[in-house]
């Protein structure tokens, strides 16, 4: 995928001379740009849960964000980088959240800190709780814990850092939007009876069809034979090495995962095509 | 006067802020180089500014510390139980973890269907676990503990966030090196250095545990001894021609039982076999997880 | 009224508590009876006359203040729905229980709001969480969930989406723990469950309407008597958080403005709602112990505190109960008075950022809280989810030394003695940066313009809207759990109660300097303490068990947390064969209930004073929203 973009990029229809084909220029662009916009991650001051506290405690004087160009703590969305996500994410505050996403200017990175927002948490299980805000917005980040002391969120933070300085300019599908503009925005979940992601209307109303006609509305009883297969799952992702399987591709997932690919694409063809446009101009 | 709080308040910002300049000179310059200007900043007796230059230099975590667990498993360079783990996969852990986060398959005989005493896998969702230490404390085998490393982050929770039996195993001897005192503290409790099955083991055999007094690597060293005094013994018995290979035996046998074929025993024929015990035990795992 | 009423003695607000239930019981003969289940106490009264009860209760027999109310769902028990009040005397002394019971499938319970304003938010909750009506109640709607919500969640036959089993330990963890993440079993692959009635033709986000429906909008202001000298202004709504950087999380108000004077302020709140209830009541009564430390976040020791308080006041009615040993008590005390400081550093820090001195103050306060912080980590793990307390003591005794031993390369290493480092703490570190705060902020002549007078909270309102803590001392009530109903060893400890008396924000802030002076005046007693027990057991008993039989019964434990009383009303219904696990756990959060006269005391106020005043009142969400 990424290899094709690379091409298309370069494919600019006008002749290139053959030494600058290579995009040595772009590579130390790139080097220059990712180190200052690491090196000025202005996040959002914006706290949910408990973990929010040690966040605190990490901008505070003693472990001191500022070393990191970090302290310029934004309480706007439209000044900031960086979302840390940082504590249980409910039913109810997603829907600010997901809108709080959609203001943040590109380049944007969120960085889910602790349990609860990778995962759930120990408040997985409540009905108000969302299981990890990655199931809506793109997480980079991932930071265990439960709080993690400030210096695993400093860690986070650096591999955040990381992350950026392995962003070539040139990757579209590391940076999408050097390329094809902003990306789209998050659709805004609904308060309904309980949560209603709009990119699952689709499925949500082939299950309520099903539902109409007398079958259970949504759950799901895997068959004994289903958590064998998990298990051969496992065993052949611990043979790759990799320690545990990923979440069964429900048919959910699938349907939404590659709506949503589809989408992506489409619109880079877009916009590939626009700039072609322009640049023929 | 009006305005004199403002200035009093004042003062005070002003005294923090100079008070760092202060250290500055009484530290000489080296205040983030030496050991002891560590401590000393991270004190008490602190007053200026005492940030800690993270990554450069971390604090380290005191021993109670609590992270995410792991499993204690014998060192892989212990003579009798080499990589064995302590956990006896009597469920106690994942009954009294509050968010239910442990998920254990007990051990199970593949013949005769039984339980054994060792986990087939283990699993922790860190994405769940609350850090609480239960798991630590009532496990009555000391097998599970709270890890002291907090670098985790990641940047995939699907395939990163689950840490299976193998993630979580570490040896004793890492857990020695980030918690001494509670450690040997937790090993008078059990009347030795050893595994508690381990020891009671011994009791029947006659053989003592290595006491607390005792440098917890003396019971590595006790172990080597005892498995070369079997090896004299069974040289001298050498006149009887080598019983043919056992069976592989149920798993985690009394020591004692694994070391009776008698015949030479080379270092190399030793460690030979202790490799085929483990791809044996490799191999049922991996039939058993299909 | 009967005969024997006469001979009811002039200061009936001073009977026992005995005596009170005999003069209600005679005063509503066929109203009120005895709470006679086993491991009970109290009184049941008829709906129909709860009302009257409680107005003689409040008004003749003293129980002016409504600790807590909260609702029961005893299905399958006796398939009705109990709401259960704990009402006390400001002057001090046990409770005066009295529930009354309604019928599961239409359940109706009068409101009292009439009589204790307190109850507002916590019916609201009843109503929200478990569907009973409060007729009589002006606002009853949903408070922490949305409008639009599919049922009634606490509801002992309702089932979240990722439902597993009726009570921990789940059997799919051992011995056949096959890993699973929960989404797997749903086929929306997220913690999501539609009613099967689900209309997609009708959804749309009706939360927000009847929020704005009561606000006073639309309010044309051209009919207003003209006033020629005013200037005339619209009404505005001004929504303050959720993601506000002074709300202390995420909490949300919504303000109507007339200009810049608040006409009315609404809180909103669960958006941080975690469902601690409902998970609480799946847990066994350990597994609840950490939950507790997300409560009140920052003052995770003092929650521990009043769990295990209520538990042993269950485990207490069983045969096989000691009591927690000395040195166990101490240690509790020392955490805890320890975790007030901790507490009101970060509250007055905080309050100085709402009004506008941008985090210098807040650093100072955040960089002394690390000293205590760092003690908690060395003795119970964690710098701030401590789950330390045990049932019957406390989970480990303090380490000989506040040691690290090097795990990574970078590793730099500290190593104290544990009493000298405590001894150096109280005696120097502690009252130094609290005298430093003081000189630093007391006389500063912008918080005073900023504070005094500000947010008045009337000690009559204080006591009526059931707020505790230091908002309900700064109202001029001397009313401290501590003294008012003592526990642990705090009978042996001298210490004042800290008052003041002009009920704003000036005195709410020096009131926390006063109390974090009088918890260092306990800890310096507590030092020669835990010297002279140095080496005693910290448990009564062997080991802590992992899965603890409770007796069948009903305790109501409370403790005087930093923010105000935090109460946990806690029924077993355990038989000792079957799962061990509280049928009801509820948590009365000093924070929620302090939000009640929120409203009342922003009124008038300008909108910058907001902030402040929220500030002031010290609230944290996880303890709000649960
Ligand atoms: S991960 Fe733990 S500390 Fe962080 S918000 Fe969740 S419960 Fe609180
Ligand atoms: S409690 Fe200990 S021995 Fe038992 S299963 Fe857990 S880790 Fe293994
Ligand atoms: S630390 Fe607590 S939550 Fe984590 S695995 Fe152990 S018992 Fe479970």
């Amino acid at each position: 995928m990424s290899q094709l973009n690379l091409q298309q990029l370069h494919d600019t229809e006008f002749p290139v001379p053959a030494d600058m084909q290579g995009n040595v220029a772009i590579t130390s662009l790139s080097r220059i740009y990712n180190w200052s916009r690491r090196s000025s991650m202005w996040p959002l001051l914006f706290g949910l849960a408990c973990c929010a506290i040690e966040m605190i405690a990490t901008a505070a004087s003693r472990y001191d964000l500022s070393r990191f160009g970090m302290e310029v703590m934004r309480a706007s969305p439209r000044q900031s980088d960086l979302m840390i996500v940082s504590g249980t994410v409910t039913k109810k505050m997603l829907v600010p959240i997901v809108r709080l996403y959609n203001q943040m200017p590109e380049p944007k990175y969120v960085l889910a800190m602790g349990a609860c927002a990778s995962g759930g948490g120990p408040f997985k299980e409540g009905y108000n709780v969302v299981s990890g805000i990655d199931q809506y917005i793109p997480v980079d980040v991932y930071v265990p814990g439960c709080p993690p002391t400030p210096q695993a969120l400093l860690n986070g933070l650096i591999a955040l850092q990381k992350k950026i300085d392995g962003q070539l300019l040139t990757n579209l599908d590391d940076v999408p939007w050097y390329g094809v503009g902003p990306s789209d925005a998050v659709p805004i979940p609904v308060l309904g009876p309980d949560i209603i992601d709009p990119r699952q209307m689709e499925l949500i109303r082939r299950q309520a069809e099903l539902a109409a006609q007398g079958q259970p509305f949504g759950m799901r009883e895997l068959p004994p034979a289903a958590i064998t297969d998990v298990e051969k799952a496992k065993a052949k992702m611990k043979v790759k090495g990799s320690a545990a399987p990923a979440i069964a591709a429900s048919g959910a997932s699938e349907d939404v995962d590659a709506a949503l690919a589809e989408m992506r694409n489409r619109k880079r063809q877009e916009a590939l095509a626009r700039k072609r446009a322009m640049m023929k101009q | 006067m009006y305005g004199m709080g403002i200035l009093k308040g004042l003062g005070v910002t002003f005294k923090h802020f100079i008070r760092t300049y202060l250290d500055d000179i009484k530290y000489a310059g080296r205040k983030y180089l030496r050991q002891e200007n560590f401590e000393a900043r991270q004190g008490l007796k602190a007053d200026g500014a005492f940030t800690v230059m993270y990554p450069e230099e971390k604090i380290a975590v005191p021993e109670r510390f609590r992270f995410v667990p792991f499993l204690v498993v014998e060192d892989p360079d212990h003579p009798e139980r080499p990589g064995e783990d302590w956990c006896t996969s009597c469920g106690i852990c994942a009954k009294v973890c509050p968010p239910q986060c442990i998920w254990i398959v007990r051990g199970e005989d593949p013949v005769t269907k039984r339980p054994v005493p060792q986990p087939e896998a283990f699993f922790i969702d860190i994405d769940i676990c609350m850090n609480c230490g239960y798991c630590a404390e009532f496990c009555p085998f000391d097998a599970i503990k709270m890890d002291h490393d907090y670098e985790l982050a990641s940047y995939d929770r699907t395939r990163n966030h689950i840490h299976d039996k193998e993630r979580l195993s570490k040896p004793f001897s890492y857990w020695m090196s980030i918690a001494p005192t509670t450690a040997r503290e937790e090993a008078a409790a059990r009347g030795g250095w050893e595994h508690p099955d381990v020891i009671k083991e011994f009791k029947k055999s006659n053989r003592t545990p290595t006491p607390v007094t005792e440098d917890w690597q003396q019971a590595k060293m006790n172990a080597a001894a005892f498995v070369e005094a079997q090896k004299a013994a069974a040289q001298a018995a050498a006149a009887a021609p080598p019983a043919a290979e056992t069976a592989p035996t149920v798993q985690s046998a009394p020591p004692a039982a694994e070391s009776t074929p008698s015949g030479e025993l080379s270092p190399e024929e030793r460690k030979r076999r202790r490799e085929e015990a483990l791809a044996r035990k490799k191999a049922k795992q991996e039939k058993a997880a299909e | 009224m009967t005969e024997e009423m006469t001979l009811v003695p002039e200061r009936a607000d001073t009977l026992p508590i005995e005596g009170a239930i005999d003069y209600l019981k005679r005063k509503f003969p066929d109203a009120v009876k005895d709470d006679t289940r086993q491991g009970y106490s109290g009184i049941i009264v008829d709906p129909a006359h709860l009302v009257e009860v409680a107005r003689t209760a409040c008004d003749e027999l003293g129980f002016n203040y409504l600790s807590s109310a909260t609702a029961v769902d005893y299905l399958g028990i006796d398939d009705s729905m109990e709401m259960v009040y704990h009402a006390y005397r400001i002057s001090g002394g046990g409770a005066l229980v009295f529930k009354a019971q309604t019928d599961r499938n239409k359940p109706e319970i009068p409101s009292l709001i009439e009589v204790y304003p307190g109850a507002d938010f916590q019916e609201r909750e009843a109503y929200d969480l478990y569907g009973i009506h409060f007729p009589g109640h002006p606002n009853l709607k949903r408070i922490l969930l949305w409008d639009g919500f599919d049922g009634h969640p606490m509801r002992k036959d309702w089932k979240e989406a990722y439902y597993e089993q009726e009570t921990k330990p789940f059997d799919s963890r051992w011995p056949k723990g096959y890993v699973r993440r929960a989404e797997e079993l749903n086929v929306f692959g997220k913690n999501v469950k539609y009613p099967a009635d689900l209309d997609l033709a009708k959804l749309s986000d009706m939360s927000e309407e009847a929020l704005y429906s009561g606000m006073g909008l639309g309010v044309d202001v051209s009919s207003f008597p003209a006033q020629a000298d005013e200037l005339q202004t619209d009404r505005l709504v001004v929504n303050l958080g959720p993601h506000h950087p002074s709300t202390h999380g995420v909490f949300r108000m919504v303000v109507t403005l007339e200009g810049e004077t608040i006409v009315a302020l609404e809180p909103v709140m669960g958006y941080l709602h975690r469902n601690h209830e409902k998970i609480g009541e799946r847990n066994a009564w350990n597994h609840n112990m950490p939950f507790t430390d997300r409560l009140d976040y920052i003052s995770s020791m003092s929650n521990n505190l009043g769990y295990a308080l209520a538990v042993e006041k269950l485990l207490a009615m069983g045969a096989r109960y000691q009591p927690p040993t000395y040195r166990a008590e101490v240690i509790r005390v020392l955490m805890v008075e320890l975790t007030r400081i901790v507490n009101h550093y970060w509250a007055i820090g905080f309050l100085l950022n709402d009004l506008g001195a941008f985090f210098t103050p807040a650093l100072y306060a955040i960089a002394e809280r690390e000293k205590i912080l760092d003690f908690f980590e060395a003795t119970a793990g964690s710098r701030m989810m401590c789950n330390y307390m045990r049932f019957q003591g406390v989970a480990k005794d303090l380490p000989e030394r506040i040691r690290s031993v090097a795990s990574h390369v970078n590793d730099k290493v500290r190593d104290f003695n544990t009493m000298d480092y405590l001894t150096e703490l109280i005696n120097e570190r502690i009252p130094r940066s609290v005298d430093e705060l003081d000189r630093y902020l007391t006389d500063s002549e912008i918080i005073k313009e900023r504070t005094i007078g500000v947010g008045y909270l009337s000690p009559d309102m204080a006591i009526a809207y059931s707020t505790s803590g230091p908002l309900l001392r700064a109202s001029g009530v001397p009313y401290d759990v501590r003294r008012a109903e003592p526990y642990s060893i705090y009978p042996e400890l001298d210490f004042d109660v800290c008052v003041r008396h002009n009920g704003d924000i000036y005195d709410r802030y020096l009131i926390r300097l006063d109390e974090m002076r009088e918890s260092i005046r306990i800890l310096k007693q507590i030092l020669p303490r835990l010297e002279k027990t140095q080496g005693e057991s910290v448990f009564a008993g062997n080991k802590a068990i992992y899965m603890p039989r409770v007796p069948i019964g009903e305790a109501y434990g409370r403790v005087e947390n930093p923010k105000g009383e935090l109460g946990y009303y806690l029924v077993s219904q355990g038989d000792p064969k079957g799962p061990q696990n509280p049928w009801r756990y509820h948590v009365r959060a000093p924070s929620f209930i302090n939000l009640t006269p929120l409203g009342a005391m922003c009124r008038g106020q300008k909108v910058a004073d907001v902030v402040a005043i929220l500030g002031s009142i010290d609230i944290v969400l996880g303890e709000t929203d649960r």
